[in-house]
Order: structure tokens, then sequence, then C-alpha cells
């Protein structure tokens, strides 16, 4: 979204000094060491927006899969090696059809799926998309490029507790014979959190 | 999960967002205090943030819930179909049976 009038670079060095801040009085009161954060830090970004196409790519290509993943999503997760931390909160994986579009937001803070697909982007925690997608979510698709149907329900999931919501995209028409690998790259942050779909195979090879 | 008493509710009871601002950390947004919506799914029961937040162990645990609501219920003139719908997950303290 080139212009959508997110505000995450305000304030960003009174960010940074707090974080900082924050991270002295921890370490300094006993509630965790500068190992812990860093180890945190590093699965964090051990995880990136490939892992969940990886996991949902197989979804499409096998739908028993598919269902194990939509019931159970940290068991299936574990089938392909993806072993979530036990810190880490609950994960469900939410299908988008042809007649149900899901999307997801934290209304709250930034809560998102960090322990499968890494840290969200920049607008995701930004105020602009935050306030406006729980409101306008029709109105913010279109703004990603996506325009659905009046007949398609849209589902804006707000991440308020201790449940991440992962979604599922659905598969492009004209996908039929392509490899897992190849359909993974379909696969975007972008239609992931919901707020897109899935691209085409003509907007991979044109990109 | 933790040991909790069992859900009070089920999927398809509706219920109503108490309306409040306790001086904790919740999380329960105010844009559905008040609203009604309905149970989708019973998670089973967390340690309460209101009281994790204060280095608590957030017990007793509260049985959570994803709840549904319509979005014309929520919002006037919403820019959408009558099916769309905004869906959350709310602890069992905060919810009221109609």
């Amino acid at each position: 979204m080139a212009d959508n009038g997110h505000s995450h670079g305000d304030n960003a060095e009174y960010y940074a000094l707090r974080a900082e801040a924050i991270q002295a009085l921890l370490i300094e009161k006993g509630v965790c060491t500068m190992d812990d954060i860093l180890t945190m830090a590093d699965k964090i970004d051990s995880r990136s927006p490939a892992d969940g196409a990886k996991v949902l790519a197989h979804a499409w290509v096998d739908p028993e899969y598919k269902v194990r993943l939509l019931a159970d999503a940290e068991s299936a997760l574990m089938e392909l090696g993806y072993d979530l931390p036990e810190t880490a909160p609950k994960l469900t994986v939410l299908e988008n059809t042809d007649d149900v579009h899901n999307m997801a937001v934290c209304t709250l803070c930034s809560c998102y799926p960090r322990a499968i697909i890494g840290r969200p982007p920049a607008w995701y925690k930004g105020l602009s998309y935050r306030s406006r997608v729980v409101v306008d979510p029709r109105g913010v698709l279109k703004e990603f490029g996506t325009e659905l149907d009046d007949e398609v329900q849209v589902r804006v999931i707000d991440s308020s507790a201790d449940y991440r919501y992962l979604v599922l995209p659905k598969r492009p028409a004209g996908t039929e014979g392509m490899s897992e690998e190849d359909l993974a790259k379909l696969i975007t942050q972008e239609s992931m959190i919901g707020v897109g779909l899935a691209l085409s195979p003509e907007q991979v090879s044109a990109s | 999960m933790a040991q909790s008493p069992s859900a009070k509710y089920k999927p398809g009871d509706q219920v109503r967002i108490r309306v409040g601002v306790p001086p904790t950390h919740f999380r329960t947004p105010q844009y559905v205090q008040g609203k009604q919506g309905e149970i989708e799914t019973s998670w089973g029961a967390y340690p309460n943030p209101e009281g994790l937040a204060y280095g608590g162990d957030g017990l007793p645990a509260q049985p959570l819930y994803l709840v549904k609501f319509a979005q014309t219920d929520l919002w006037t003139n919403y820019k959408g179909g009558s099916q769309d719908a905004l869906l959350l997950d709310i602890y069992e303290n905060w919810l009221e049976s109609i």
C-alpha cells in the first residue's frame, strides 16, 4: 500500500529510546536476561512469510493436510517441522473461499502470528490500518488493490487475546499443474493477513 | 490452557459485551462494549490478562470465546453487506447473557 497515511514513523526515536529503557529495567529487576531477549528476537527473526507460504501451499495441494491444519494448526505445523515455541500464543488458520474472506488485525496493539511468519509489516502496526480496517474493511481492501463481490462475506478478525490468526488464501484459478514450491511463491505476506489475495501465476512471472 | 470452571456459553449463544473501563490492562476494545454478539467458538480457559499484566498469575483462568458481531450492528452506515462480520476473542468475565 503506497499511501495509507500510517503513522509508524512518528516518534520513532522516542519509541526506540523507550524500548531501550524498558529492556534495561527488565534486566535490572531480574525479570529476564539480555540473553533471553536476544534468543527471543532470534526466534522471531528465524521466521518469515516464506515459512507460512510453504505450509499454506502444502494445504493447497493436500486436502487432508488442509483439514488437519484448519482443525489444529499447531500439530499440523509440527508435521512440517515447525515446532512453535512454548511461549508462543495459540495459532489458528482461517480459510478464505469463494464465499468468505477473512482478514486479520490487532486493534489493541500488534498481535500477529509471529511464530510462523515473523514480524508484522509496519503498516500492520500503524494506527491507520488498525482503526480503519474494523470500520471499513472493504475500503481498506480496495487500497490494497482487492475488490470483492458484495456477496462475499468479509470477516475481520481482531486478535485481542490468546489466539493469533493466519489466513489461508484462496488458491487462484489456473494453478492446477503447479508444483508446491511454485505455489508457495503466490502466497504473499499480505494474502496471509487477508488484505490481499494470493498472486496469479502471471503476476509472479511479471515481477 | 489453564484449569478453570467450565465454560458458561456455547457456540450459537447470544451474549452482550459488558461496558467498563477498569483501572487495569484489559483486552476488550471499547468499540464492542455494549454490543450484542454470538459465540462462534469456545477456546477453553486462559489466565486473565487483567491480573497477568500486573505480575499476577491471572488465576482463576477465564474461559475465552471467539465472538461474532454483525458489522451493521457495530457501525451506522457500514459500507458492506449485512452478512459481513467482525470477530474477536473475549474473556467470560466480559460477557453477559441475553
